[in-house]
């Protein structure tokens, strides 16, 4: 038998391939879009930075709660006076537009969206942009057929919407709020995050491009202050939030009594289950792809791995030389793997975090990968030895930072998966069919993904049990939350 | 099942597998099953590496190296041959600092062909035999054809498993033909292709390839480039995945060969970036890596012309032999 | 007036993707409603139309298995190819039917409606039409709406342009492909449109129009084994009951309306005609020994 011996590794690193910058067309200034016209805020001017290399992006005319009156009375206007005397095939045709018109500035839209969060060009240009595109291509098809959503022969829409949207996905989810909420017939206001708005005032162009009528999507810029104005305002009808679970339950109770309709879509804790018969290849992927992409910040990231323990050294060793390949860095590089963290704040939130997890006796791995000198980066880590008792197995981290626990039978995965008071999502991988549907049929989560992870779709709804809220995003489901039946009050 | 030479070096548990037809058996069974759907978006996914500058040229120079230039065909001639040999000594003429290729590939019969042509270099002469491309025929005849090559002057052979017996589920004729050939090769290295466009699912090819390694197979290679589909992506990852896991678990390192259907530089950089993150650098070496091609050269090579020329070239300034 | 002659227009059968002649080498002439010669079309034969059902076999496991949302893109792709031709095919309507101006160009913009409207069925289908099924055991239970697979379809005789859209629109938008008999007197819509379908994005072989006499053609295309159903929506009474009993040979699924008013709201009657249910089950329920009550 032979034994061949590897040679001297070649030295073969990726030459930097960045996209440009200049396709993102950043204007120095930006502006809140209300009543179909950028006008200036009432607020102070605030700077949005690129988080791959702390410099200024551009200034943010920040609004004020005059703003968010004007553009609740603008959304309301907009729908008294244009959306809801249009057929759903004219509204559908409106949303049609926009579908395309996202996919011809798809390259403009990714650069954006990286130069502003920080995640990596790839995943914005092949999984924000596009599916930002397809939700809505989704949502015009659901405008002229509503009769056909389950909620009887006319269902109707609810008003005006308020929605308040995260920074991980600054574009997806304005896409996911947005087309829904039009497809059934509602306006918009709409406050993306304060570190990530340019995306949105982007897609503001989209809409005066298409001739979107006025009035019909309002985009407040601002922090925290203006967001809570704007759920709280007696002429929204609809609150739709996607944020931390704190945010969510202020929320919820500042409008308990008001009888207004309210979806949540907040934080998660999810197990992601490894049993001993899974295509462990193919598994170690998802849990790469699981809890780094889009640099851990998703509410769905499978952030707890449970992993049988009798393949646990096995998927371990596995992880660490997968996760050894993965490139971090410069979020416009076309091969980088794990971009930048949105904010400095939540990098130092990450690092307080995870030095918990040392102190809790956990054992930590970090990638060996070189940081950047300029911008928020956090190495890929990894915390073995981790109990259901330590803070970085129940709190949301919200970053690159995965805990591996071990389990040794199905019920025991099964207790430790929910013993948590989110319930988003999980993940199961196993080659046995009836687990995998036995498993799903005993996770507590909104969303349970076997033998993937991290997919999304506009047919599939999304959203959380327990603490992770309520409502739907996304299918039938999703479209429920913007429509009543007609006989309802 | 032939109780083969074990090495000593082996693990138990790879020791055990290869004690008898039952143990094989419960080996290639036990091993953890390929997911399509992920393996493909993990192919997907690296096939999106961008590859520029420095980088490209390197890859486009160990991609030459790489390249088991090929003829394999009925109307094969001398003449043939001998142009093909040349062109592996010299594959870009104007250039004489392109890197020659890593070996020529024929039929048995032509092997004495080539080896005049190419003797005095280090280009290796890899010739396929065992009733290439179907393999069906008696083991006595496939060993005849194996020794006529080598004979003949082959520095490499490449064979072709028993597809019939291996989905008929008659694993140890398959090892033990490979065991044979490679008694028959004995230091020279050994190419199992494995045929993947007949093995149908890639729990076969990951079960194929490791039983090729336990029988001795120093290559794992795709195809014969007769039947299709011939090398794609997702197959190779499974191939290295196999290699990788051979190197974890014994220390040794074998090597890859795709072939068949990779025609331009950009599929072979493809190729390269899965090398480089699935197996690891240590296999972006033309002694662990191989292309198995005949038009592939033709565009590596014109696409180092674009990179030194810094034009775009044509196939009317590349040989065509 | 400039006395430049007239580039007449060859109108051809659409096959596969491609325009062929018909393999008989036949044409016949097709007129405006007052009977003055517009141009010829050619006269498709059974093997034409074998032919026609051979491509739309081939298209159709490619198209069946792209992604609904592929699907929904084609489709809307096909509506935006055809609302740049607008003038083009008010015109037609115009001479073919002897339709006034305006009333052509609603029709046209109508039909460009309709094509939106199934391109916006294609992902939905499944979620309306399928479901999950609360079996009284431990098994996972869906059904799911598949395509029937190659139907052979009559277009309307009198309404070339809008009631042919809403034909082939429902038919292809689950993934079935088409072998479609144009009206035999006004074919030329049609065969235009055939012009929009090849530069649209949608595969060969999806969509296949023959033009010539249903009469001819048809009885060998409700009998052909490789054909799976039959929209006979242009057909006469008579040709109703022919077509639908030969059909039986094979078990097809036939759909016949009559009288469809196609400027109303399309339904989705169409649809569901040529669709089949998949029910599939799995076994599910308990993961481990202490049969999981307790979660």
């Amino acid at each position: 038998m032979t034994t061949a011996s590897a040679a001297q590794p070649l030295q073969w690193d990726y030459a930097p391939a960045p996209e440009s910058a200049a396709i993102g067309r950043i204007k120095p200034r930006y502006q809140p879009y209300i009543n179909g016209h950028f006008v200036d805020g009432g607020g102070v001017d605030d700077v949005t930075i690129n988080p791959g290399t702390e410099e200024a992006l551009a200034t943010v005319s920040q609004c004020d709660d005059a703003n968010v009156d004007a553009a609740v009375k603008a959304a309301r206007t907009g729908y008294d006076k244009y959306w809801s005397k249009l057929s759903g095939a004219e509204r559908g045709k409106y949303l049609f537009r926009i579908a395309r018109a996202i996919a011809e500035r798809s390259r403009e839209l990714a650069v954006v969206e990286t130069l502003d969060n920080g995640k990596p060009i790839k995943e914005s240009r092949d999984v924000d942009v596009p599916t930002a595109a397809a939700h809505f291509f989704y949502h015009a098809g659901w405008a002229d057929k509503l009769q056909h959503a389950g909620l009887g022969a006319h269902p109707q829409p609810l008003g005006v919407a308020g929605q308040v949207i995260p920074w991980n996905f600054p574009l997806l989810m304005a896409a996911w709020k947005i087309a829904p909420a039009l497809a059934a017939g509602n306006t918009v206001v709409i406050k993306p995050a304060e570190t990530t708005p340019l995306s949105l005032l982007v897609l503001a162009e989209i809409f005066a491009e298409a001739d979107l009528p006025p009035g019909v999507v309002n985009i407040l810029t601002g922090a925290g202050d203006v967001g809570s104005a704007l759920v709280n305002h007696p002429g929204v009808d609809k609150v739709a939030f996607t944020g931390s679970t704190n945010v969510g339950k202020k929320i919820q109770a500042s409008l308990a009594g008001t009888g207004r309709k309210l979806t949540l879509e907040l934080g998660g804790k999810a197990a992601n289950i490894v049993f001993d018969d899974a295509p462990i290849d193919q598994a170690v992927e998802g849990i790469v792809n699981g809890i780094f992409f889009n640099q851990g910040h998703v509410c769905c990231a499978g952030s707890r791995l449970l992993v049988q323990e009798s393949i646990a050294e096995e998927v371990l060793a596995k992880l660490k030389d997968r996760i050894g390949t993965l490139r971090l860095g410069n979020p416009m590089d076309k091969n980088t793997d794990i971009g930048a963290i949105n904010s400095a704040a939540q990098l130092a939130r990450i690092t307080a975090l995870a030095d918990t997890g040392e102190g809790e006796g956990a054992t930590r791995w970090t990638s060996s990968c070189a940081i950047p000198d300029r911008g928020f980066y956090f190495p890929p880590t990894i915390f073995s030895n981790v109990s259901q008792s330590m803070r970085i197995s129940r709190e949301e981290i919200f970053g690159p930072v995965l805990s591996v626990l071990t389990f040794r039978t199905p019920d025991e995965a099964i207790a430790k998966a929910n013993n948590t008071p989110y319930g988003l999502s999980a993940g199961v991988w196993t080659e046995k069919g009836s687990r995998i549907l036995g498993m799903a049929g005993a996770l507590k989560a909104g969303v349970v993904w076997a033998n993937t992870f991290n997919r999304f779709d506009p047919t599939a709804a999304f959203g959380g049990y327990k603490e992770s809220g309520f409502g739907r995003e996304g299918g039938l489901s999703g479209l429920a939350a913007y429509l009543r039946p007609e006989l309802e009050a | 099942m032939t109780t083969a030479h074990v090495s000593p070096a082996l693990p138990s548990h790879l020791a055990d597998a290869r004690v008898d037809e039952a143990s094989l058996k419960r080996f290639l069974r036990g091993l953890p099953g390929v997911d399509p759907v992920g393996l493909e978006q993990r192919s997907a996914g690296l096939a999106t590496r961008s590859i520029k500058k420095g980088a490209k040229k390197q890859a486009i120079d160990l991609a030459i190296s790489m390249v088991d230039l090929t003829t394999l065909e009925g109307a094969d001639t001398a003449g043939k041959v001998r142009s093909l040999a040349a062109k592996a000594r010299r594959p870009d003429p104007d250039n004489p600092d392109t890197p020659t290729v890593a070996a020529v590939c024929v039929y048995p019969d032509m092997v004495a062909t080539a080896a005049a042509e190419l003797a005095g270099t280090s280009i290796g002469i890899a010739s396929v035999a065992t009733a290439f491309p179907s393999g069906r025929s008696s083991l006595a005849i496939k060993i005849a054809d194996t020794q006529l090559a080598l004979d003949s002057g082959a520095t490499e052979i490449d064979m072709v498993i028993d597809r019939g017996a291996f989905l008929s589920g008659n694993v140890g004729k398959v090892f033990d033909e490979i065991v044979a050939i490679k008694g028959v090769c004995g230091s020279t290295r050994l190419k199992v292709i494995l045929e993947i466009g007949e093995l149908g699912t890639y729990d076969n090819v990951r079960q194929a390839s490791w039983l090729a390694l336990l029988a001795g197979g120093d290559f794992i290679k795709t195809s014969t480039g007769k039947i299709s589909p011939a090398a794609t992506l997702p197959v190779t990852q499974v191939m290295l995945q196999a290699v990788r896991d051979w190197r974890d678990q014994t220390g040794e390192y074998r090597a890859v060969k795709p072939a068949g259907g990779i025609r331009t530089t950009k599929d072979a950089i493809k190729y390269l970036v899965m090398v480089n993150e699935i197996a690891g650098p240590e296999w972006l070496d033309s002694h662990l890596f191989r292309f198995g091609a005949s038009s592939l050269l033709n565009d590596l090579l014109m696409q180092r012309r674009t990179q030194t020329d810094g034009h775009y070239s044509g196939p009317n300034y590349v040989t065509v032999d | 007036m400039s006395d430049r002659i007239d580039v007449a227009k060859t109108y051809k059968l659409f096959v596969g993707g491609a325009f062929p002649r018909s393999e008989s080498g036949r044409t016949y002439q097709v007129t405006d409603s007052s009977g003055k010669f517009l141009a010829n079309a050619a006269q498709a034969s059974r093997k034409d139309g074998r032919d026609a059902v051979a491509a739309a076999r081939k298209g159709f496991g490619g198209w069946a298995s792209a992604t609904a949302y592929n699907r929904g893109q084609v489709v809307y792709r096909v509506a935006e190819m055809l609302e740049g031709r607008r003038a083009q095919f008010a015109a037609l309507l115009h001479d073919t039917e002897g339709t006034e101006e305006s009333a052509a160009k609603n029709t046209v913009d109508a039909a460009v409606d309709r094509l939106v409207h199934f391109a916006g069925w294609t992902d939905k289908i499944a979620a309306v039409f399928g479901s999950s099924n609360p079996v009284a055991g431990p098994y996972f239970s869906f059904s799911t709406p598949e395509p029937t697979g190659v139907v052979a379809a009559l277009a309307p005789q009198n309404d070339s342009l809008l009631g042919l859209v809403s034909v082939i629109a429902p038919i292809i938008c689950s993934g079935n492909s088409v072998v479609l008999i144009a009206s035999e007197t006004r074919p030329l819509p049609a065969i235009t449109l055939a012009e929009v379908f090849a530069t649209s994005d949608l595969p060969g072989g999806v969509v296949n129009i023959l033009t010539g006499s249903p009469a001819e053609i048809m009885p060998w295309l409700a009998s052909h084994a490789d054909v799976n159903a039959l929209d006979l929506t242009g057909a006469t009474g008579d040709q109703r009951i022919e077509w639908e009993a030969a059909a039986a040979g094979t078990v097809k699924r036939v759909y016949s309306p009559t009288g469809t008013d196609f400027s109303a709201a399309p339904g989705t009657g169409r649809m569901r005609a040529f669709l089949e249910t998949k029910t599939v089950w799995h076994p599910t329920g308990a993961v481990s020994l202490s049969g999981g009550g307790s979660y």
